[in-house]
């Protein structure tokens, strides 16, 4: 692959991401704007599109993919979300308990 | 092993500068050690507000204060931004001249500032409302969450201000280029805090 395809892959990619990042975020602001579901429901929709917009934006703008995960960098964005999520996960489980028993 | 092998986060010199590709792999590593620690912080101060949701004291709520068009403007401008840095990341890479990645810099540097000038004015309305920290545990846990992404940005500012300096001082070295990767790998990471905001901050928060 010469300089110049590689640079074509490379605005691709980023303009790839770019698109799709925009679509993502303009459908969950539409669908709270103007309800088509339940709250719950809506909530729902738009943390997946959360979740799923953020992984297109660690592929696209951060070149981090499964695919090429002989870096250390995977482990790591692994290991972070295995902190982050008991931690959070912790957090919040102990928390609404206590409130729930406080009532 | 070839030269444009991945070896770190976010744009590889790989092909273009096999040399600075080879120093890049530890300097970004530690960089990125740096933001999943400020990626867990972040998470708590989530958790946090998540807790504190309901905790409005008989003050403002969510839906009473936040904006769905000012949210919508903020996204679009900080989303902007991270497209148009990562073009001045791929200038960098494949030897434009200086003047195309400063250019793009700039608009990034704009578009930063103008997300901060709606975020200000959000705040100050929010203020104006009488929505201000100490009023409930809500507002504790929003403001000690969103203007520290605000702050993140600020440094951010600030850090493409000095890079243009760099580029401008010492051209495209080696220790620029990694510079530029690094601040690349923080900006693109706040552009993903800022979805992870108006997903389970301002949007929930406007639902009935």
């Amino acid at each position: 692959m010469n300089g110049n395809d590689e640079r074509r892959a490379e605005v691709r990619s980023y303009l790839v991401g770019y698109a799709g990042a925009i679509v993502m975020t303009g459908v969950a602001f539409a669908i709270v704007q103007w309800p088509i579901a339940s709250p719950k429901l809506t909530f729902a929709a738009v943390l997946t599109l959360a979740f799923t917009q953020i992984v297109l934006q660690f592929r696209c703008f951060l070149h981090i993919s499964l695919r090429r995960s002989a870096r250390d960098d995977l482990q790591l964005i692994l290991f972070s979300t295995l902190v982050v999520a008991l931690m959070v996960g912790g957090t919040l489980v102990i928390l609404l308990n206590l409130r729930e028993r406080m009532m | 092993m070839s030269a444009s092998e991945t070896k770190h986060a976010g744009l590889n010199l790989g092909g273009t500068d096999a040399k600075t590709h080879a120093e890049a792999e530890h300097a970004i590593f530690g960089f990125w050690i740096f933001l999943m620690s400020d990626a867990v912080i972040f998470a708590l101060l989530f958790a946090t507000y998540g807790v504190m949701l309901p905790a409005t004291a008989g003050g403002p709520t969510p839906t009473s204060v936040f904006k769905i068009g000012p949210t919508f403007a903020e996204t679009l401008l900080l989303l902007t931004s991270s497209l148009t840095y990562g073009m001045a990341s791929v200038a960098m890479k494949h030897g434009s001249p200086l003047g195309g990645i400063h250019r793009w810099l700039a608009v990034t540097l704009l578009l930063g500032l103008i997300f901060l000038a709606f975020e200000w004015h959000d705040f100050s309305d929010m203020f104006a409302q009488g929505a201000y920290p100490t009023r409930s545990g809500f507002l504790s846990a929003f403001f000690g969450l969103v203007p520290l992404h605000g702050l993140h940005v600020i440094a951010g500012i600030v850090w493409i201000l000095v890079m243009m300096v760099q580029l401008r001082v010492f051209g495209l070295d080696a220790r620029v280029k990694i510079n530029l990767l690094r601040l690349g790998l923080f900006w693109h990471f706040l552009d993903i805090v800022w979805i992870a905001i108006f997903s389970t901050v301002y949007l929930p928060g406007l639902l009935p």
